[in-house]
């Protein structure tokens, strides 16, 4: 077991900046399935993968973890977008072995227990979604992007949501919702009413 | 004591938690133990024999089960025929099974499929497939098959005659007074559903179950049971969440019965997606299109004759064009209509219904050329529509179940500002932008489903209920309108009843198609619920004990599950107090509700009136739609909410139409060259303007018990025609191709 060093969810100086993504363990790596620790929302999963296996096939095909959605598997449609040490990713192009000792959030880890997340609230209150089969990955954009500070207008918003399609096009609901928890925190940090 | 209606509240989606929450399982995410996955091998060629598969380097890798091609496939049971979902049958996509024989019709046609134990072997392997083709030339787009094409008897999976025409078109353009002729030409589209296509098979026994994406389960059971040659006794099928289909679903394609046949092979569950490249050449497309229309009109702009020539490659297999003629013979008054499709055989698949199939392009072409029309007469675009305005259907002199568009121009024009524009083109700027408007009408049929469709209510001893139809919900909601339609009818709140839904095991219902959907299953609940309040109540006033005993059940009113006379609500017991007291846990009752006749002496569809305001560089050719507003008379609208974003993805699906969308084909290799998310363009969120859409509500007594006309796809006719007649109006210049390129809008700038 070697010591996990990322939990604070930032990435450590010794990596640079090339390597980012890849832990110095390659030659235990080989072309062989090998046996990794994934932490997902929290909870660390031993699974035997090989070095091609995508973090996204790792969760859906090895976890069981399926809220994180296929579309493509070409990292266009963002469908399959979670946070890797709370950055956002599309996990279709992250590789799994790359993701040890990093902290995996997707979006079965934003409710808190039965509380939802106050963007899925808003979700739900805006019905941003049809199909829903985009939903998790706007979802973990809308709430990265918030924390990013890329929510002072529309245009700022649908710029920085257009990572993520959405067949269904309920893009302006999106938006709506995303805008709903924008002033609700706003009102909250003002002391607002 | 009353409680208000359930029906038309702006519920939220029953099923939004699940989606929210990442708990939803799609088709491809059930997972039987044991469960190996199969990867699809598509033929590289688009014409040709497959003389020569080397299976050996596939075979080897690690986890392989199994290489089927055609030598190793099984025959299938019975060659399939396209019948369009709504018949209720069953619904192949198109009359070619793959992997039957040697002979290769289309580029992506599946030559082999590899079973390996992990989706990453399966995929690896799938590459390592050797196939040695005789390759023919191909022919794929109408540059090459123009000079092949001959009139079909039927098109449609043959529900549409290949030709229609009503008095004399020669002579109402001799009485004209204008005469214009205009050539379109429609790129191909694909639906792109963010899930792809997927299925599960598991075989217990003889005894088949397919987790599958479908817009009906119903249709998946009975086609994939005539392939295989079994009982559609021996399977089932579900469908609990559908991640968008769009028409991509609405046929039945090859996937899940070669799941099912895999898994009778390596006698495992097997688990099939397609990849998003196999999307494109998968579940059907919209096929190219050119569209010859010939209008005729008087000085005061009624038109006196329409001729419509409709030209698209269709496969080598089936005679399939979608009815792009329908809406223009069917929106306005003329008196003097032909309508003529013409086909060629392309290396294609059979294309298919893709959102507004036919009434997208037709509208662009008509509600484009009466805009050119109101230009040449100087009258303006909605007075032109008025004075054409069908009172009557034009195709049969029948009246119209339900109307409402002239109310819909009406509140669309003011809420869109429509009296304030300055109809001469190129007169309006903002900054570097040229702005324009424009607008146009829609059309949808209205379908009727051709089988008794069928609903099972429950209240159990708790007060709570519960509905249930076979229905697949593939982001239309109607999950969610079941529970309304059901609570509105039993007389309880719609957040006390439950719904199960999307499961060949649960009572029948059509495949949602057509926008028929909402009309299908609303119709089947309130007949179920109904009879489950009327067998309550009956009940209740034959029981003795009951403070309604003797009671005139037509007296008998409920409200938040509690049976109460209308003239002393204080007598009365709620349905809870009755189960308990005769020790019944729950009671239950089948609905089934006959649709009427297809001939139902009526013109029945939905309107609405479409407007667009585009802003235009000129220097960089971009269009851009700065706001889109829609009103449309659905009929009786059974949640706002959830009605609203149906309306509102249509109309931004139609925007797509107009300025994005576009499958180009590679003609000397016959595929198509940009099969991908990335170079397929749709709308983003930065693509999408705000949109507002507004309903009109009409009462309907014709098309079904609640005078549901449906929703899912009238959003979206008209919207390509109003964006084109925007651009018009703010560049001075026509387009009659789809989409407006940036490229295309330089060229004439």
């Amino acid at each position: 077991m070697r010591p996990r060093a990322h939990q604070t969810g930032t990435v450590a100086p010794s990596i640079p900046e090339q390597a980012r993504g890849v832990r110095p363990r390659d030659a235990e790596i080989g072309p062989e399935a090998t046996d990794i620790e994934l932490t997902v929302n929290g909870t660390t999963h031993r699974v035997r993968v090989e070095p091609r296996v995508s973090l996204l096939d790792a969760l859906r095909e090895r976890l069981d973890i399926t809220g994180t959605k296929k579309g493509c598997n070409q990292g266009a449609c963002g469908a399959c977008t979670v946070w890797v040490d709370g950055r956002r990713v599309v996990s279709c192009l992250t590789l799994a072995v790359a993701c040890e000792g990093r902290e995996i959030t997707t979006v079965e880890g934003l409710a808190d227990g039965d509380r939802l997340h106050p963007m899925q609230r808003a979700f739900v209150d805006n019905d941003a979604f049809q199909c829903g089969y985009c939903t998790p990955g706007q979802l973990m954009s809308a709430v990265a992007l918030m924390a990013e500070g890329h929510t002072c207008d529309d245009a700022e918003i649908a710029e920085w949501m257009s990572g993520n399609i959405c067949r269904c096009a309920a893009y302006p609901n999106i938006r709506s919702a995303i805008r709903q928890v924008r002033d609700t925190a706003e009102g909250t940090r003002k002391g607002g009413r | 004591m009353s409680t208000g209606s359930q029906i038309g509240r702006a519920v939220d989606r029953v099923d939004a938690h699940a989606k929210v929450t990442g708990t939803a399982r799609y088709s491809a995410e059930r997972r039987p133990p044991g469960t190996v996955h199969a990867v699809l091998v598509g033929a590289q060629v688009a014409n040709g024999r497959v003389t020569d598969i080397d299976t050996s380097e596939a075979m080897a890798v690690d986890g392989v089960l199994a290489v089927l091609t055609h030598r190793e496939l099984p025959r299938i049971a019975t060659r399939p025929a396209v019948v369009p979902s709504l018949a209720g049958t069953s619904a192949h996509g198109q009359s070619l099974f793959p992997m039957q024989d040697d002979r290769v019709y289309y580029a992506g046609q599946p030559v082999a499929m590899v079973v390996a134990d992990t989706l990453e072997r399966a995929e690896h392997a799938a590459e390592l497939v050797g196939v040695t083709y005789a390759v023919e030339a191909a022919i794929t787009t109408i540059e090459q098959g123009r000079d092949e094409a001959f009139e079909p008897e039927r098109i449609f999976g043959g529900i549409v005659p290949g030709r229609t025409e009503r008095g004399d078109v020669a002579a109402g353009l001799r009485e004209a007074d204008v005469v214009m002729e205009r050539v379109f030409h429609l790129a191909a589209n694909h639906h792109n559903p963010i899930e792809t296509s997927a299925a599960t098979a598991v075989w217990e026994d003889s005894r088949l179950t397919l987790y599958d994406t479908t817009q009906g389960p119903t249709a998946t059971r009975l086609s994939v049971a005539e392939l295989l040659g079994i009982p559609p006794s021996d399977i089932r099928v579900v469908s609990e969440f559908v991640g968008g289909s769009f028409g991509s679903k609405a046929m039945i394609w090859s996937h899940p019965t070669l799941a099912a046949m895999a898994a009778q092979y390596v006698r495992a569950p097997v688990t099939l997606s397609l990849s998003r490249e196999q999307m494109f050449t998968g579940s059907g497309h919209r096929e190219e299109q050119e569209h010859t229309l010939t209008l005729g009109a008087r000085e005061d702009g009624t038109l006196t004759a329409l001729r419509h020539r409709k030209l698209s490659p269709t496969s080598c297999f089936d005679e399939w064009a979608e009815p792009s003629i329908s809406p223009v013979s069917q929106l306005y008054a003329c008196p003097n209509f032909e309508g003529v499709y013409n086909v060629f055989r392309a290396n294609t698949m059979t294309p298919t219904f893709m959102r507004a199939p036919g009434e997208g392009s037709g509208a662009f072409v008509l509600e484009t050329a009466l805009d050119e029309l109101a230009y040449e007469l100087g009258v303006d675009p909605i007075e032109l529509r008025l004075r054409n305005h069908a009172d009557t259907d034009p195709e049969t002199g029948d009246p119209w179940s339900s109307k409402g568009l002239r109310e819909c121009y009406e509140r669309g024009a003011e809420l869109f500002g429509w009296g304030l524009r300055d109809p001469i083109p190129r007169s309006r700027r903002d900054g570097n932008w040229l702005v324009g408007t424009g607008m146009a009408s829609a059309i949808y049929p209205v379908y009727t489903p051709m089988s008794p469709q069928r609903a099972r209510a429950r209240v159990y001893a708790d007060g709570r209920a519960v509905i249930e139809t076979g229905a697949s919900d593939f982001g239309t909601g109607v999950g969610t309108i079941m529970a309304q339609v059901a609570a509105q009818a039993l007389g309880m709140e719609t957040e006390a009843v439950a719904v199960h839904y999307g499961d060949t095991e649960l009572p029948n219902t059509v495949a949602a198609v057509g926008s028929a959907g909402a009309g299908a299953v609303s119709s089947a609940v309130h007949t179920a619920a109904t009879a489950l309040r009327e067998r309550l109540v009956g009940q209740a006033v034959a029981d003795p004990e009951s403070p309604l005993r003797g009671a005139d059940p037509a007296g008998v009113a409920v409200a938040e599950g509690r049976m109460f006379l209308r003239e002393a609500p204080e007598t009365g017991e709620t349905y809870s107090d009755l189960l308990r007291r005769h020790m019944m846990f729950d009671a239950d009752a089948l609905g089934e509700w006959e649709p009427p006749a297809q001939d139902t002496g009526y013109g029945m569809a939905t309107f609405g009136a479409q407007f667009a305001e585009v802003g235009v560089d000129p220097d960089l050719g971009l269009v851009r739609v700065r706001r889109l507003t829609g009103v449309f008379a659905p009929g009786r609208v059974l949640n706002r909410k959830t009605a609203r974003s149906q309306l509102m993805g249509g109309m931004l699906w139609g925007m797509g139409q107009a300025l994005l969308e576009a499958t180009h084909m590679e003609p000397q290799q016959g595929r198509w060259a940009n099969a991908s998310l990335a170079e397929y363009l749709l709308p983003v969120n930065a693509d999408a303007p705000d949109v507002e859409a507004e309903m009109i509500e009409v009462e309907d007594r014709v098309v079904n018990p609640l005078g549901v006309k449906g929703i899912g796809e009238v959003g979206q006719v008209g919207v390509a025609a109003a964006i084109a007649n925007a651009v018009f109006h703010a560049t001075g210049q026509r387009f009659h191709d789809l989409p407006i390129t940036v490229e295309s809008v330089l060229a004439k700038l």
